[in-house]
């Protein structure tokens, strides 16, 4: 691992968009830089081997071309909402979709800011949920799918929550379980692809 | 290449996790209940016949870093049968949650409710952990009260230093040891596997009988504490037939034998101390009189230079850590600490590992240690401890520097190169007056204009640093009065303002104290008897957890809860505190065997009094404290002779850590 200069080296590490405490995720990307080139294999299985069961490398590719942030533009998010109507939800999401613009508040590091939380939402999903997740299958759950761009200040799952709070007035009764499902950039039909793709031997392009 | 896909993290059949889960988007810093750390072992439930649930009763951040708990965590998980986890005093905002949702205590490994474990061991490196063994207790469902627990619930053993006084906590605690965990972890194990798999005849009862048969476990039940009329104790008794009248300390001997931690754990939390941390030596003979783990914890015992480089290298390869810290209470007594010193800079020059060194002689030699240690380019910074701020009271606490030394030496950090020391002394010392304190602005002007002087720079400073004075159990000044905190605040504030006297001088003067009011609480505990539990009881029902901090702790809730609960046993806080006992009062800790002789300790109290010094048997004839006759052992230093190799370098990316499991 390198080092930066100075009084206090501090390893040479960076985090592209991580998701916020409390949240799951599936696809979380970094940046790290090495003394000296290693097979990124070895590096993946040492770096998974030292870190927490449930914290999984799942794959590392040497960097070329564009640095990590520019190669992310959005990501896909989960939204589950235990004890919540699905119908309900579609209608929130429905109400929030035909909005030009939904304001929301969120304390950040520099204070109280207000941002529009629609812009960003380019997919909007309401997902019919045959498989409830691991809670009791008699209470409700409703599911949405997200997929929003990466726009500064960021706009998170609970900022598009917050929106429908302002806009239909909906309240989840218990904290609502969010995973990141998939961040990358974006597509012209708005998939995501992969960022790690532009630099894999062709071979592996769409392994995961 | 092979598509590796996503663990998902095992649940145990007893796992709280899912109840926890939820709550902790909620609470500050959850990550610190998550657990999964590098060096962390989980094992199946049912391979396990013993089972441990480790406890410091302070937050993660503190807590994680703990050696001791470090230490037996490893030992006990080492063995085939047994298993070890950790748990450690949760916020009172997850406290909370978990009390409204029905989740109980539960450890951080395997996320298992406290109750369900064998032995509930808990390290008390500090008195100020009381109110939180009642919040784990209370929260792991396991009644408060020793007398109330049945065969369901685990035997609470208290360990660490406060242990050689654990009567405050004993209508609490099932057991406390004294001394060395290593070994006594191993014989409990032992004891319980059997009682076990003879079918735990004689239930809860007879498994404490055949502890306390080893006069090395005291379980406080089975000793009755008889009270005079004045409220002084009269005696301390067993209340049944092969339950030894004095329990002792354990002491480890040979820690080459024992080279722990092996294997430390990495938090992925943020917490005080991120290094790898081994000690170079057990013990102390400085014979400073205020200090309990000199005491307490003899005969000096080193750690062997090759030992040490070789867990040094070991830890830092398993861990990770860019930081070692050569642990001792005395590090530079080390026979060979200048070749483990120059050993250890020399295999990791030109690497980010920076070694440090806990310094608290005052001596040139330390800045000689200092200059080594920091041949990578990193300086750490240099604390000396004199203590005491005029020769007279360092003749009383026995801290054999003078003023000219600490000067010289001070200077000497300062043309070397440091720009700032940091000067560590106490108040409210027995026979303490306004003067002496004072004397400490008079040293540290002193030592900024030797040290103006000395390099031509103004860019030079010094912090004192104030601690207060607690009389702690099995010392000379354990029969001390203690200062009331009035008095130690007004000599605090005099101090301040003849630091800040000399302007100039003042302002390369940085001043860091505490209040008395937490100590006087801290000496509460630390001499109370078993009267004192009722206190922290009412303390903890009103509220009180964390008492170590200084936002958490409340001097009023203590004061209150020792006016209700104290007066129907006729005696106070006062009483506790304030009070000089006398040669031939019962002290609750009596029975408590920490080797050293009371004839001896009461002789170097009064040597206190009439100012006469004590020599350090490392180096000049045994005093006869006692502990060495008392416990079988003796001391174990060098020199080996040894030296450190080079390293040869690791090449190439480690892969298996064998923690996991």
């Amino acid at each position: 691992m390198a080092f930066s200069q100075g009084f206090t080296p501090h390893p040479k590490i960076s985090y592209a968009s991580a998701a916020p405490t409390g949240v799951a995720s599936e696809a979380e990307y970094l940046e790290i830089g090495l003394r000296e080139p290693v097979d990124p294999e070895q590096l993946r299985l040492a770096l998974d081997a030292a870190l927490s069961p449930g914290l999984d490398v799942l794959d590392a590719v040497v960097a070329s071309g564009a640095s990590l942030p520019d190669r992310i533009e959005a990501s896909r998010w989960r939204i589950e909402l235990p004890q919540v109507d699905p119908d309900v939800l579609a209608k929130a999401v429905a109400v929030f979709s035909a909005a030009e613009e939904v304001l929301v508040e969120r304390m950040t590091k520099q204070g109280r800011r207000t941002f529009d939380a629609r812009a960003a939402v380019i997919g909007i999903d309401v997902i019919a949920a045959p498989t409830t997740p691991s809670e009791d299958p008699d209470v409700p759950c409703a599911i949405l799918e997200l997929v929003v761009r990466q726009v500064t200040p960021s706009v998170r799952p609970d900022d598009v929550l917050s929106g429908f709070r302002v806009v239909a007035g909906l309240e989840p009764p218990v904290a609502p379980k969010v995973i990141r499902l998939a961040q990358g950039t974006l597509t012209a039909q708005g998939a995501i692809v992969d960022p790690l793709d532009a630099d894999r031997d062709g071979a592996t392009i769409g392994g995961r | 290449m092979s598509v590796p896909s996503t663990t998902p993290r095992p649940v145990a059949a007893n796992s709280v996790w899912p109840r926890l889960e939820p709550l902790l988007p909620q609470v500050t810093k959850p990550i610190q209940y998550v657990g999964g750390e590098l060096g962390a072992v989980v094992k199946e439930w049912d391979t396990a016949t013993v089972r441990w649930a480790l406890m410091y009763p302070d937050a993660y951040e503190v807590g994680l870093p703990n050696q001791g708990v470090q230490i037996l965590y490893e030992v006990l998980n080492e063995l085939p049968d047994t298993l070890a986890e950790r748990t450690y005093a949760v916020w009172p905002d997850l406290e909370k949650l978990m009390r409204a949702h029905g989740v109980p205590q539960f450890t951080v490994d395997a996320h298992r409710p406290v109750r369900d474990f064998d032995v509930f061991g808990v390290s008390f490196a500090t008195e100020l952990g009381y109110t939180n063994l009642l919040a784990a207790i209370d929260l792991a469902g396991i009644p408060l009260l020793a007398a109330d627990r049945t065969d369901a619930d685990p035997v609470i053993v208290a360990g660490g230093h406060a242990a050689f006084n654990p009567e405050p906590i004993a209508d609490f605690v099932d057991a406390a040891v004294l001394g060395d965990g290593e070994e006594a972890v191993l014989e409990i194990t032992g004891i319980v596997r059997e009682w076990k798999a003879e079918g735990c005849p004689g239930g809860r009862d007879e498994l404490l009988l055949r502890l306390a048969r080893t006069e090395s476990v005291y379980v406080p039940r089975f000793y009755d504490v008889d009270y005079l009329p004045d409220g002084r104790i009269q005696r301390v008794v067993p209340n049944r037939a092969d339950v030894p009248f004095r329990v002792h300390k354990r002491t480890t001997m040979d820690l080459d034998a024992w080279p722990y931690p092996k294997k430390p754990l990495v938090p992925l939390a943020e917490t005080v101390h991120e290094r790898y941390a081994v000690e170079i030596f057990r013990g102390c003979t400085r014979g400073c009189r205020f200090c309990q783990a000199g005491m307490i914890t003899r005969p000096v015992r080193e750690r062997s230079i090759t030992t040490v480089g070789q867990m040094v290298q070991q830890g830092l390869e398993f861990s990770g850590f860019h930081e070692v810290g050569l642990l001792s209470l005395s590090s530079a007594d080390h026979s060979e600490i200048g070749d483990m010193c120059s050993g250890l800079a020399e295999q990791y020059q030109g690497t980010n590992v920076s070694l440090s060194l806990p310094s608290t002689r005052v001596d040139a030699f330390n800045i000689d240690l200092a200059q080594e240690l920091s041949r990578n380019g990193r300086r750490t910074g240099l604390t000396f401890a004199p203590e005491g701020g005029s020769e007279r009271i360092r003749k009383v606490i026995n801290k054999m520097v003078s003023k000219d030394d600490l000067i010289r030496t001070v200077v000497t950090a300062y043309t070397n190169g440091w720009r700032q020391v940091k000067l560590y002394f106490m108040c409210g010392l027995p026979t303490e007056t306004d003067a002496d304190v004072l004397e400490i602005a008079e040293m540290a002007h002193e030592v900024i204009r030797a040290g103006r002087a000395a390099t031509g720079s103004k860019d030079i400073r010094c912090t004192v640093s104030i601690g207060g004075f607690v009389p702690k159990p099995h010392t000379p000044f354990q029969w001390a009065a203690m200062e009331r905190p009035e008095v130690i605040d007004h000599r605090l504030k005099l101090l301040k303002q003849a630091i800040n006297a000399d302007r100039s001088l003042g302002r390369a003067i940085g001043y860091r104290y505490h209040d008395g009011e937490p100590s006087l609480i801290e000496g509460l505990l630390s001499r109370g008897d078993r009267r004192v539990g009722a206190v922290i009881r009412r303390v903890w029902e009103n509220g009180g957890r964390f008492d170590g901090w200084s936002e958490h702790f409340s001097y009023q809730r203590w004061v209150d809860a020792a006016a209700e609960v104290l007066p129907a046993f006729g005696v106070d806080l006062d009483w506790y505190t304030t009070r000089e006992r006398d040669e031939l009062e019962v002290l609750p800790w009596d029975h408590l065997d920490s080797g050293l002789d009371k004839d001896w300790l009461w002789q170097d109290w009064q040597d206190a009094l009439s100012e006469y010094e004590q020599d350090d048997c490392r180096w000049t004839p045994c005093f006869d404290c006692g502990v060495c006759p008392a416990m079988d052992t003796e001391i174990q230093i060098g020199p080996t002779g040894r030296k450190l190799l080079p390293l040869t370098p690791v090449n190439g990316l480690k892969l298996s850590t064998g923690a996991q499991q």
